[in-house]
This record gives C-alpha cells, sequence and structure tokens, in this order.
C-alpha cells in the first residue's frame, strides 16, 4: 500500500503565522514585572590594565540597584573546554575597545546612562596588538595579550598537519598553481541585536534559582557556563531560548553581557534585562577570521590532482571563542569534493586586541575554498582545460575515506555539476559572453554536523535527545533542545514526527529549548541540527507508532507489524479494508498506561582517525555543492553586478523543499556580502563601521536571481535522507564570482571583498602589464 | 501641572542627574487613542515598544539603518527609530498589530508565511508595513517599485527572494479581490 508522505512536499514554517502577524516573542518583546535596565560600560582602550574601578557616585545615584564588576565573577568560561579565557567582565586588564568593565541594573535606561558616566575607572595604557603578524612578534611577558599563552607571542592555537605524500607530490607535479590572499573579518549582521533577561529567584534552601531568556543559538553552553561563573549548580538555573532574530554564528557562544545580566538579577533580587545596541553587537563579534593565506595546488600530467599546501595565519581578536576549531577547519575542510591524496598545512590563530572572532556560516570553510577554487580556475585555463572538465577529472567517489580520513558516504557532487553546467548554459558562455561580461563555477563541501561534541562530559551524553509526549487529546508534544533560529528545526521535528506517525502536521507542537523541559542538544551550529536531532525526532516517534501498532493487534488480532500509520489512521497490510482511525488506536493504546511517551536520542558513530586533532571536520555526512555566478563587470569603476546564481547544492533528500531553498538563497546573500562589499574596518583597534550602514550587507536591489537546484543524494544514515544545506550553499559562491570576474575582465582578484577600488586597481594594472590581446578586451 | 505638547521647548540630555521633564500627548495608534507621558526626546519606537507593548515594532538598529521598526504614518512607511514620539502626535500610526482583522491576517501576512518569507522573522514586521504601504498607494506597483519600496529593510535570512514572492502573490490576491467586490 502506498504511505501518504510529508518528506518532500512545501511546507509553510509553523512558526510562520506567528512571525508574520508579529506575536513571536524575541527576548526584548518579554516584560516582567519589578524589571530593571541593565546597561554595559565597555573599555575605551585596546589593552590596558585596569588599576581601580569606583562606583561610589554611580551607587549613590537614585534609580541603581546594582553594579557588578569583573572581580565579582573572575571564573573563566568559552565555548570551547579548550580555551576557556573569557570573564563577565575584565579582571585585571581589557583586551580590546569594547570589552565589558561593568554592568549596571537601574530603573530605566536613562538612570543607568547616567550612572554609567559615574563610574571612575582607572587604566594603565598596554602596548595593542592589532593586526596578526604584529601579535604573533615576540612580546615581554607581562604584555602579553593572555599570560597563560605558551610561547613569547600571542599565538593562540597553531595546527601543523600533513596527510600522503606532500614533497612527492610537489615533485611530481606538473601543474602547480600558488596563490596569496587577503580576506577580511566580517560580521554576522543578524538583525535582531543580541538580548537577554536574567531573574534570580529565592529557593526554600536559600541558594535560590536562576532563570536566563537569551538570544542565542547554544543553551546548552549557556547553561554550562552560566553555572561555572555564577557557581551555581546547573539544576538551579534555567535557560530559555525564545524566538531568535537570526544567527549565522553569531550567537553560538556563551557570552560577556548574559554573565553581565545573571550577576545583576542575583545582586539585585530583581529581573534585569539588557539588550545590545548596534555597535554593541559588534562587540560581541565572533565573525569570520580576517585571514591571510598563501596555497598551492599540484596537479599531475593527467591532470589529476596531487595535493595542496597551505600556510594561514587567522586573526582571532581577542578570545578563544570558536577559534581552535576554526584553526582545523582552514586546512581540513579543503579536503573535498575533490580526491586530494596528500595536503600539508599550517595555521596560525593569533590573539590581537580587537572583539573575537569566531564562527560564522561556513566555518573555517570559506576562505580557503575561495583561494583553492580560484586555483583550480587558473590550473584549468593553463592545462587549456574547461573549468568542468577538470573537476570531473577530480571528484571524490561515493563511499571512500579522505586523506585524514574524512569517512565520506553520500555524495552528489558529480550530480550537482551536471545539472549546473547544464541549468547555467555555461557551454554557450564561458569565455564567449563578451567584454565586460563573464561567467565563473565554485564548488562547495561541509561538514553536516561535527561527529564530536565540545564537551565530553559526562561520558557519552547523546547529542540530541528528543522526547515524545501524546495524552488523550490526540496532540503530540514534541520536546526539543534544538535551537530554532529562523532556519526551520521546529519545523523539521514536527514534519518528521508527523510522518512516522502517519498524522497531520497540526497535531504537534514543539516545546523547544526551555532547560527545565527539553531534553539537551548541543545547540544550532556545524550544521547538526537537521541531521542529529532529525534522527533522534524519528527514533522517539518510532517507539510511539510501536505501541500504537501493539495497540490496533490488541484490538484486532491482527500482529503488530502487519499495520502501517499513514493518513491519520493506522492501515491493516494483511486485510485490504481494515484500518482504525488514529485517534482510536491512540486510545486503546493508552488505557490502562496514560499518555504515550517516548524519547530517542543520537549520537554520531565513531568516526576518523586517532591522531592529534582528527576529531576536526569529522561528521556523519558530507554536503557538497557547484554553484555557477554571472557577472557584469564595469571597466571603468569596477563595480562588479552578480546578474544571476545558479546553485546546485546536494542536501541528502529535500525534506522541505520551502526550507532549503530559503537556506540556499539565504548563503547566496551572505556569501556575495563577504564577495562583494562585507568587512570590518579599525583604527588603533577602534572599529570603525560598526553599524548595518557602513558595513553594507546586499540589498534586494543588489541581490539577483538566485534558481537553486536541489541535488538529493539520500544519505544512508540522514533523516530520511537528510543532510545539510545551511551552511554548505555559502562558500561556492565566492570563487564562482571571481571566477565570473576574470572571464568578464581577465582579472583575479586575490582580496575579499572584492570591491570596485580593487577590481579597477587590478584592471588597471592588468591593462599596464598585460599583453595586447588581453588589454583590447579590457578596453572595448 | 503637566505641560501640553506644543508648549514644551527646553529638556535636557546629557549627565543631568534629575530625570528629564514628562510631557502629556496624545497618540493614535492602530485606531485606538492613547494619552501618555513622553519625554521630548523620545522615539516613536519606544513609545510603541516601551509604553505601549507594541513588540510587533522590532529595534534592530536604532539608527534607519535596518527598517525593522517600519510603521505607517497616515499610511506612509516610515521609521519609527527616527521619528520623534511628538512628531507622530495628530497622526494615524499602525503598526504591524493593526493591519489584522482580529484573527484573520492580511493578505500580506498570510502569503508571508505561505511562501517562506519569514525565517528567523524578525524583519518580518518592517518588510510587510513596507509593502502594505506601497500595495495600498499603489495596488499594481511593478516590480521594480516594490524592490525600491522594500530596499531600505534589511533581511539576512532569506536573500529576498521568497520576500518578493510573498509580496507578488499577496498583491494579485489584493487585486483580485477588489475585483470581485
Amino acid at each position: 500500500m502506498e504511505k501518504k508522505t510529508l518528506i518532500g512536499k512545501r511546507t509553510p514554517l509553523i512558526d510562520g503565522p506567528a512571525k508574520a502577524a508579529g506575536t513571536a516573542i524575541y527576548v526584548d518583546d518579554i516584560r516582567m514585572p519589578n524589571m530593571l535596565v541593565g546597561k554595559i560600560l565597555r573599555s575605551p582602550h585596546a589593552h590596558a590594565r585596569v588599576v581601580s574601578i569606583d562606583t561610589s557616585a554611580a551607587e549613590a545615584l537614585a534609580g541603581v540597584h546594582a553594579i557588578v564588576v569583573g572581580k565579582e565573577a573572575q571564573n573563566h568560561f568559552g565555548v570551547l573546554p579548550t580555551s576557556k579565557d573569557e570573564t563577565a567582565m575584565a579582571v585585571d586588564k581589557v583586551r580590546f575597545i569594547g570589552q565589558e568593565v561593568a554592568a549596571i541594573a537601574a530603573d530605566d535606561e536613562e538612570i543607568a546612562l547616567i550612572a554609567m558616566r559615574l563610574i571612575k575607572v582607572e587604566y594603565e595604557i598596554l602596548p595593542a596588538y592589532i593586526e596578526p603578524q604584529d601579535a604573533l612578534k615576540k612580546v615581554a611577558a607581562d604584555e602579553k595579550i593572555h599570560a597563560y599563552t605558551k610561547y613569547d607571542n600571542n599565538l593562540h592555537k597553531q595546527v601543523d598537519q600533513h596527510f600522503g605524500d606532500v614533497p612527492a607530490a610537489q615533485k611530481a607535479a606538473t601543474f602547480t598553481e600558488t596563490g596569496s590572499y587577503r580576506m577580511a573579518g566580517l560580521h554576522h549582521a543578524f538583525t535582531e541585536p543580541h538580548a537577554v533577561l536574567a531573574d534570580f529567584t529565592p529557593t526554600p534552601d536559600g541558594k535560590g534559582k536562576l532563570t536566563v531568556w537569551s538570544a542565542t543559538q547554544v543553551p546548552h553552553y549557556l547553561h554550562r557556563a552560566l553555572a561555572e561563573v555564577m557557581q551555581m549548580e546547573m539544576h538551579r538555573i534555567r535557560v530559555i531560548k525564545p524566538a531568535v532574530g537570526g544567527g549565522f554564528g553569531g550567537k553560538s557562544d556563551p557570552f560577556p553581557h548574559e554573565m553581565c545580566c545573571a550577576l545583576l538579577a542575583r545582586k539585585a533580587g530583581r529581573p534585569v534585562k539588557i539588550l545590545l545596541d548596534r555597535e554593541e553587537v559588534y562587540f560581541v563579534g565572533r565573525g569570520r577570521h580576517p585571514t591571510f593565506m598563501t596555497m598551492t595546488l599540484h596537479a599531475d600530467a593527467k591532470q589529476k590532482f596531487l595535493g595542496y599546501d597551505l600556510d594561514v595565519v587567522i586573526d582571532g581578536g581577542a578570545f578563544g571563542s570558536f577559534g581552535v576549531v576554526t584553526t582545523y577547519y582552514n586546512g581540513v575542510l579543503a579536503q573535498g569534493p575533490y580526491r586530494m591524496p596528500s595536503y600539508r598545512f599550517t595555521c596560525k590563530r593569533a590573539y590581537t586586541n580587537k572583539p573575537p572572532s569566531g564562527a560564522m556560516r561556513g566555518h573555517g570553510s570559506v576562505n580557503t575554498r575561495f583561494a583553492l577554487e580560484t586555483l583550480i580556475d587558473r590550473m584549468a585555463e593553463k592545462m587549456g582545460e574547461d573549468p568542468f572538465d577538470l573537476r570531473f577529472k577530480n571528484l571524490l567517489p561515493a563511499n571512500t575515506l579522505t586523506a585524514s580520513q574524512f569517512r565520506i558516504t553520500s555524495n552528489g557532487i558529480k550530480e550537482c555539476l551536471d545539472r549546473v553546467r547544464d541549468r547555467s548554459g555555461w557551454k554557450d558562455k564561458f569565455r564567449l559572453l563578451g567584454p565586460g561580461r563573464g561567467i565563473g563555477l565554485g564548488c562547495g563541501f561541509y561538514i553536516s554536523g561535527s561527529a564530536s561534541p565540545i564537551h565530553f562530559t559526562p561520558k557519552n551524553l547523546p547529542q540530541s535527545t528528543v522526547h515524545l509526549k501524546i495524552d488523550m487529546d490526540g496532540g503530540i508534544t514534541i520536546h526539543t533542545g534544538a535551537s530554532e533560529i529562523g532556519q526551520g528545526s521546529d519545523t523539521m521535528a514536527a514534519q518528521v514526527v508527523a510522518e512516522v506517525l502517519g498524522v497531520d502536521m497540526a497535531r504537534c507542537r514543539v516545546v523547544a529549548v526551555d532547560t527545565d523541559l527539553s531534553p539537551i542538544d548541543l545547540g544550532s551550529y556545524s550544521s547538526r541540527v537537521t541531521f542529529m536531532n532529525g534522527n533522534a525526532a524519528i527514533r522517539a516517534a518510532e517507539q510511539i507508532a510501536g505501541q500504537l501498532r501493539a495497540a490496533a493487534a490488541k484490538l484486532t488480532g491482527v500482529p503488530a507489524h502487519y499495520w502501517v500509520l499513514t493518513d491519520e489512521k493506522l492501515v491493516c497490510t494483511s486485510q485490504s479494508d481494515l484500518s482504525i482511525p488514529f485517534m482510536d488506536a491512540l486510545h486503546a493504546a493508552l488505557a490502562d498506561t496514560g499518555a504515550l511517551i517516548a524519547k530517542g536520542s543520537y549520537q554520531s558513530p565513531p568516526l576518523g582517525g586517532t591522531y592529534k586533532g582528527a576529531n576536526a571536520g569529522n561528521a556523519p555526512s558530507y554536503s557538497y555543492g557547484a554553484f555557477v555566478a554571472q557577472v557584469a563587470v564595469d571597466a571603468e569603476t569596477g563595480v562588479v553586478t552578480v546578474e544571476k546564481v545558479w546553485a546546485a547544492h546536494d542536501c541528502g533528500k529535500v525534506l522541505n523543499p520551502i526550507a532549503v531553498e530559503g537556506q540556499v538563497e539565504g548563503s547566496i546573500h551572505m556569501g556575495l556580502g563577504q564577495a562583494l562589499m562585507e568587512d570590518l574596518h579599525y583604527h588603533k583597534g577602534a572599529l570603525l563601521n560598526a553599524n548595518l550602514l557602513d558595513v553594507r550587507t546586499l540589498s534586494v536591489r543588489q541581490m539577483p536571481e538566485v534558481e537553486c537546484i536541489l541535488v538529493e543524494s539520500n544519505d544512508p544514515e540522514g533523516p530520511f535522507g537528510a543532510k545539510e544545506c545551511g551552511e554548505g550553499a555559502l562558500a561556492p559562491v565566492l570563487p564562482a564570482v571571481a571566477n565570473a570576474i576574470y572571464d568578464a575582465v581577465g582579472v583575479r582578484l586575490s582580496e575579499l571583498p572584492m570591491t570596485p577600488d580593487r577590481v579597477l586597481a587590478a584592471i588597471e594594472e592588468k591593462i599596464k602589464s598585460s599583453t595586447a590581446v588581453s588589454a583590447q578586451k579590457v578596453a572595448r | 501641572m503637566p505641560q501640553s505638547a506644543d508648549s514644551v521647548s527646553i529638556f535636557f540630555v546629557g549627565n543631568e542627574t534629575a530625570p528629564s521633564t514628562k510631557l502629556i500627548a496624545k497618540f493614535c495608534v492602530n485606531g485606538s487613542e492613547h494619552e501618555l507621558a513622553v519625554r521630548p526626546y523620545d522615539v516613536l519606537l519606544d513609545v510603541l515598544r516601551e509604553n505601549l507593548s507594541l513588540t510587533a515594532t522590532k529595534r534592530g538598529c536604532d539608527m534607519g539603518t535596518c527598517g525593522c521598526c517600519t510603521v505607517l504614518l497616515d499610511g506612509e512607511a516610515r521609521l519609527s527609530c527616527l521619528t520623534l514620539a511628538l512628531d507622530a502626535v495628530g497622526k494615524s500610526i499602525t503598526t504591524l498589530e493593526g493591519i489584522r482583522e482580529g484573527a484573520v491576517l492580511d493578505e500580506l501576512q498570510r502569503c508571508w508565511y505561505e511562501t517562506g518569507a519569514s525565517q528567523c522573522g524578525f524583519c518580518s514586521p518592517g518588510f510587510i508595513l513596507s509593502s502594505k504601504a506601497l500595495l495600498d498607494r499603489k495596488p499594481e506597483a511593478t516590480l521594480d517599485e516594490i524592490k525600491e519600496a522594500i530596499s531600505g529593510n534589511i533581511c539576512r535570512c532569506t536573500g529576498y527572494a521568497k520576500i518578493l514572492e510573498a509580496i507578488q502573490i499577496a498583491q494579485k490576491q489584493k487585486l483580485d479581490r477588489n475585483i470581485c467586490k
């Protein structure tokens, strides 16, 4: 019999109506009785010792109810246990302009702002390290940004890895391309600024209970960090994540402002809310690392890639954040979608006196991807080969291992390339569009969830768990810790549960992320949620399905395995006219036992090698993509207009085309921003363009048409075959645009963003030094 | 005695320790009159969110760069973070809460979620009101005019494709409905 399916159906997001009606509640929309306003005093210096803080005048101001300073909460925290280098506020020194120094809770914002000016802080200025190259020079022990670092400089993390025989590859190479690149840092620019609300209530034992509402992608990590900073047991802390106005990695750390808010609430004994302004959002930072890299790609006479060689310096800013992972990802995530028999890389992350860099959509993979895909384009031209054909010769197959032992399972890269070449009309356009217009190709490869958790305590804690409850009303309550941040995780959970139980999705209500109610999920980062939480939800639903089948068997005498759940019924496969309505089976199942409950969890299988750092980049599956961009370049102004992007992305199985297209289109928007316009400018450590006007993102006018080509490789371990689509779809568009610019005007850009002044300078340089033929193409 | 809105010209902003003078003004929001005490420098966004708890209007940047705080003033799209509250006195203020009839959503709102134009949803109120201002004024607006009308609104999730789709479908539904009438 044919089972009616929800999988692959265009399914509007279940929280969409509330968002369109304006009734979705974000942190700043919550108002508590007796609530205070919290404000944070921030450092005006890039690097300085805090000699003294005098809060007495501010405390005396009427309407001020609590002031906290760094010394009151000295426990360190950080998203990675390997680099817990943050405190709620600066304890003995400040490390960037904008770092938290003190926090105030007052009756209203105006009083808090007045009180802020009454706090006297005495600083002793230290030399500041703004550029990573300067930070990596030898410095005196007492002038280092962090005293704990190993060497007499500001190196935070260095990774050196090599796999396969790199010197032999170098020797055997017939074709070698090298490029040096410089990529600017940029910020996620989500529309909702960070916001946090904390409430501390007394308990009979006198220890109290803390509740924190925060705009976060990682409620569980926030929960852990609060316990450490507040020195409270985890069970006395409740973290609630309301609607979140975008994250993209910028809300995936536990943050100092969250700690400040909790400390203020405890001290004042009243609820306190802190809403950051747009400039403060950039001080929280965690954007893509400013990056300097040199990459070399080798290929043999048969046009097979032999491997790559990579040196990278990334600018970490003042704190660790996800930086250790970024340091690895810059090197290891270039192992696909091509067969790379060998590779070597060194990546150094430097601490500098700037807001911390961290994880941003496509974490650690985007800049190396830009280098690799533009080098391939150069190599193809040297070989006289079409960029598609060169890639076809070098694809990773399905079900294999990479040089560093990543386990490759489903792999749709070939179909991505085939379909995007066809849809984009590549053969009629490449090198044929005429002067000023061009077309370019870039591919992608990204993890579908990190196979290793960040914390290994308690041992073997599942990465995702989902609880289900169905009572006599027939509504299905899905308790999940997956953080809906706009990507659609609530909808995904409802969809897969309804699919397994064969019921209308409207029965499902998702109770997401309230640590008092929800089982633990590690958070919305590393493109893990659909894969891991989806599998957990399916497993929980399958248990409920089993209980319903058993009830059907009891009612009819037909054994349980003959029943299929579909279309709000249990249908018997052995007798064509026999079926039981879902509600009847449910009521039979809960007779004498009460509500049906079940839990399902997901734990990645053990993967990868045993060498140091083997965990980085290991994923239960990987996504693939091949994008083509068509551009027009104005040779007189250097302005690049992206006319259209064709984006073929392999996301396993498309559970919900609306959601997948939304992720791909949004990724391209963000990728084009990094490619063409987004960067952060500093002067002596002061961020000059901390707003949405001076860090421009693409407006609706600049955004090109995107044609999504969804390739389904049906992953054997993904939920109904699905894998990620939210991050891997970002990186390919940057090199696709760069390669298209080359096709249009014959220049290679090695700096991101590819702003008009840089494009123009490259064109002028080219005219000065080029042969008559290509100069003609530009001048025409 | 509270002073009336048009009689106050001096106020304090800065490090004065006395709270600023407040004055009483009448605001017409979503068809209801509200008499509120506001400071001369309060912006409309604050009055809507903090005084009236109309939280659909979002605070994204407080400096006119993101469009999340867009409301309608006498039917025109305005950034409430850059509009002094007192400048809205005597005008008809419409927030997202005010464009539906009871539980029945406006076509724009329905098309918004049906097409997937909301992901995180934070920009949706501003976009919906910017497009509503256009479609009310010019029901047969072209795609280019639609883009112009929402070019001051930033969406970081969708890449705008589904937003344009939602507006165009809603536009067609509104036109069809008016023809039926």
